[in-house]
Parts: C-alpha cells; structure tokens; sequence
C-alpha cells in the first residue's frame, strides 16, 4: 500500500471516531466499566491471596527434642530438619530460652519464677514453605531420631487450604462471568455502531474498495478507542485502590492484615489493560464488520 | 463490453425468476437506454453486471470478467472499471460532496495529487462548483444526484451505468443530464453507457438503442425508439 494511502486510512479511521461521537463514547465506557471491574476483582483476590500467604508464614510448627539429648546433641539436629523440603527456616531454641520466653508470659505469677529450666525441652521452631503438606512435614519430623514430640496445628493449616480454594473460586468464577457479559455487551455496541454504517460499507464495496480498504479505519478506530479505554480504566483503578487501600491502612483491619502497594501491581496491571484494551478494540470492531463485507 | 448469454437468476428466498434466460450484449463506446415496467429487472441487471448478485445459469462477461467463475476477492477490480449512478444516489451522509467523490479515487489507490488536480475538474463538470463543503443532506435532489454522477464518472470508468438517474429531476434538469451522459458517451475514451429510465421523451430525444424488457426477459432491442417496446 501506498503511504499516502495508509495516511489517507488511518485520518478516516480517526474522523470516524468523531463522525459516531456517541457509538465511541459507549465503547470507550464499556472497555472503561469492563477492566476496572474484572482488575478490582483480581486486585482483591490478589491482595487475599498475600496476605494468606503472610499469615502462613507466620504458622509454625514446634519440634520437641528427647529429654536425654544434652543441648550438644540436641542442636546436631538441625542440619537434619532442615534437610526436609518442606522446611523454609528453622530455629533452634534451647530449654533456658523457652523458661524465659515462658517466665515472662507469666511475670506475675510467683508459681512460675523459680522453676528450674530443665522440666523443659529444647525445641526447634519450624516454618513451612506449603502448609497444606503440614501433616506429611508432621511425620517426617517425627520419623528424625532425637524427635519427641512435633505440635503442629493441622486444623489451622486445613483452614487456610479452604479459605484459599475458596477465595480462588468465586474469583475466578467472577471473572469468568465478567468476561462473557462484557464480550457481550461489546459485540452488541460495536454492531449497533456498524449497523449504522451497513450502507457505507456496501457503498464503498460498490465503488470497489477492498475489504482491507474498509476494514483499515475500523481497526484504528478500535485500536484507539480500545488504547484510550485501557488508560482511562488503568488511571482508574490506580485512584480508586489508592483510595480503598489507604482506608484499609488507616482503619483497625490494616493492623492485622498488609496490602500490596499499586505501584508494585502497575508493571503489570498496565500491560494487561493495554492488551485486553487492544484485543478488545481491534477483534470487536473486525468482527463486527465481517457480516457487511460478504456484499 | 457487456454479454449476457441466457441468463438466468432467482432472488434467494425469491418464487419467481427475476432474470429469466436473458440474452443481449452492449459493445464498448455504445450508449443504450434500458426501458420496462417497474418489477421487470432492470436493477437486476445492474445487479448482475456488478457482481452484487449471481447468476444461476448462463454466461455473463462484463469488462473481460467472466461473471459466473470471478472470485471474491477479484470483484473490486471488475467494480473498479463500472461507475454506477443508483436509483438512490447511495451517498456516504457523513462525508460532504468533495469526499463523497474523493474517496472513490482514494479506492482506486489515486494519489493526492492527482485527487486534488481530478475532483474539482469532475465536480464543476456535473455543475456542483460551490457545494464541495456541502453535506449530502443539505445540497438539493438533482444536486445529490449529480454528486452521484460525478462519483460514478471520476475514475473514468469503462462502463457508466445509471438507474434511473432522472426519478428526482425537472425535464430541463434530465434532458441535461442525459446531454451529460451523451458527452461522456462520445469522449476521447469512449465510454460505453447504460441507462435505465422510464421517461419515453426523454428516450424518443435521441436515437439510441433501446432495449426493452419485461418479467426478465428482453422483448425488443433496436435503434427505433421506446414505440416499438409500447406495442409489444
Ligand atoms: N432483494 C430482492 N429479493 C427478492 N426479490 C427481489 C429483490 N430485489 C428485487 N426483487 C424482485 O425481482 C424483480 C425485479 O426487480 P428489479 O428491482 O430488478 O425491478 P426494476 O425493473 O428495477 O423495477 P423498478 O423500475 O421499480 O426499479 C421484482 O419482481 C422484485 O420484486
Ligand atoms: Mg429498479
């Protein structure tokens, strides 16, 4: 093709957004409404997901060690734990340490001040890398010699399972529906806008234009309104997770729970909006059409 | 050059047979009037002669293009040598006179230069000097259709086929007209032209070929007027 040609396309396409001003404005909106649902959602079930993943690590498991093992012996262990693959980090806590950790869970009790170190154990507290295995990190712990006893909340770690399986469920069915309403409502705004234009496509087919001469300055017009579309939705969603986040950082809930800054979810929300923007745009308005170029 | 050898063709979803076993043929440089009855398939022709519809059965060769083997993607090139002035005019509302004519030769891949230098020529030859910023709706019946006859004539086509072109026009205004389509029929390159019309002055006003057809077929073909298709 000629440049002059192409230049000649892509100022149709261009002209054609501000000729069907409303029918633009629509799509622009409904791209807009369409990623900034679907991203909260994610956003959501991302942030769930960190801090299910923060919560974790903070679940361990204590492995108590034979009263006859001297703390020689006892610390001779940890090479062997840490050989488990399900160990992210263990730490070795001999029994004066835990007296004191536990004196002073009690300072006020004189019944617990003077109790000798030795009705206690040396332990090793444990981290899991996959709580979910907990129960199989259980019996390999038990299964080390110099292992007395292992206490491992199973119900804790079956828990997150669940609430984890839970929370990727409904999102992933979320956005599931979303997309298919939204590829709907799209389909159906891109063919009103074409119907419209039904009569200049036969038009233009008449005076033997090719369907790449026609189908040109849709496709820029579905790339920029797609592009716009996706920016405004990305401005968007960054100014309204600051917002909710803040709050959540400023009330009581933020104490417990941390949220992912935007800035570091932006590399790749920004990719993503770009690219569903441009799918969306380009497909929607090339589907469109094809039904008007078979004249 | 125009040939339709016994063809035939049926609307999809048509009981009847809107062109039935038609015979005739338009050689280049001639200028032939096509006459009948409303109904009788004189857009159907045009139809057929575009490629916007196909024939069942027959032979048809428009242009050198054997109309009943083109591919699809061969049809803008046989469109490409056929203006057509439609019995609506078919305007694009959107685009004013100057682009409602300009985009026809961007279609044909014309640079700028040569769109700028063609344009206003073509316009000022229909007589729509002045209207070029003009929108489609806010120019006048006659002058809508000579938007369409600028449009049809601007790449200089081969075959100039207009239907009806004078329904909205006073009998000044389609005398003019046809005088147009007479000169274009007569210039340098010879352009072969095809009318439809209804109006028998008009037809009795020169002594072209008529060709007369009703319920598909043709019934009179000759040098002698609209007459001979009236006793038939
Ligand atoms: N798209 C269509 N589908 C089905 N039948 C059609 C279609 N277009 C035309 N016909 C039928 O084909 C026949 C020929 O129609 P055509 O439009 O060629 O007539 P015409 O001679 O141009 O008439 P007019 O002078 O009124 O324009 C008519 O019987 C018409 O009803
Ligand atoms: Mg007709």
């Amino acid at each position: 093709m000629k440049s002059s040609k192409i230049g000649y396309l892509i100022k149709e396409g261009f002209k054609s957004i501000g000729t069907h001003g409303f029918m633009s404005f629509a799509s622009v909106t409904i791209i807009i409404a369409c990623l900034v649902i679907m991203g909260s959602f994610t956003l959501i079930a991302v942030n769930i997901d960190s801090m299910l993943d923060s919560l974790e690590a903070e679940n361990q498991v204590v492995a108590y060690v034979e009263e006859t093992f001297s703390e020689e012996e006892a610390r001779a262990l940890q090479p062997e734990i840490e050989y488990i693959s399900n160990v992210r980090l263990c730490r070795f806590v001999p029994r004066e340490e835990a007296m004191e950790e536990f004196a002073s869970q009690f300072e006020n009790q004189a019944l617990f001040q003077d109790v000798d170190a030795s009705v206690l154990r040396d332990r090793y507290i444990i981290y899991l890398n996959d709580i979910s295995l907990m129960e199989q990190t259980q019996e390999e712990l038990y299964n080390i010699i110099g292992v007395a006893n292992v206490d491992a909340h199973l119900g804790v770690a079956e828990g997150f399972v669940a609430v984890r399986n839970v929370v990727s469920a409904v999102s992933l069915i979320l956005v599931v529906v979303l997309v298919v309403v939204s590829v709907f409502i799209m389909a159906n705004t891109v063919k009103l806008a074409t119907l419209s234009r039904r009569e200049e496509i036969a038009i233009m087919k008449m005076v033997g234009a090719s369907n790449w001469f026609i189908r040109f300055p849709f496709i820029v017009e579905g790339l920029v309104l797609g592009l716009l579309g996706a920016i405004i939705a990305f401005l968007l969603e960054w100014s309204v997770y600051d917002v909710v986040t803040n709050r959540i950082i400023a009330g009581v809930i933020g104490r417990l729970v941390s949220v992912i800054p935007f800035s570091q979810l932006s590399p790749i929300v920004l990719p993503v909006y770009l690219g569903v923007g441009l799918a969306v745009g380009v497909f929607g308005s090339t589907i469109a059409i094809r039904n008007y170029l078979q004249v | 050059m125009v040939l339709f050898d016994n063809v035939s063709m049926t609307y999809p979803g048509g009981d009847m047979r809107a062109i039935d076993e038609m015979s005739f043929a338009i050689d280049d440089g001639e200028f032939v009037f096509l006459v009948g009855p409303s109904g009788s398939g004189k857009t159907s022709i045009i139809k057929l002669i575009t490629g916007e519809v196909r024939a069942d059965s027959g032979e048809l060769n428009v242009n050198g293009f054997d109309l009943r083997r083109i591919r699809r993607g061969k049809l803008p090139a046989l469109r490409r040598t056929i203006g057509v002035i439609f019995q609506d005019f078919r305007l694009i509302e959107d685009m004013t006179v100057y682009d409602n004519v300009a985009f026809a030769m961007h279609v044909v891949g014309a640079s700028n230069r040569e769109i700028r230098r063609r344009v206003p020529y073509v316009l000022d030859l229909v007589g729509l000097s002045g209207r070029e910023k003009r929108f489609p709706r806010e120019v006048s019946g006659g002058e809508q259709q000579r938007v369409a006859v600028a449009r049809a004539i601007v790449n200089s086509p081969q075959l100039l086929i207009a239907d009806e072109p004078t329904g909205n026009l006073d009998p000044a205004r389609s005398l003019e007209l046809m005088l147009l389509m007479d000169r274009i029929n007569d210039n340098e390159m010879g352009t072969t032209v095809l009318v439809v019309t209804h109006e028998k002055e008009l037809v009795n006003s020169f002594s072209k070929r008529v060709v007369a057809i009703e319920d598909g077929r043709v019934i009179s073909d000759g040098m002698d007027g609209y007459y001979s298709y009236e006793i038939q």
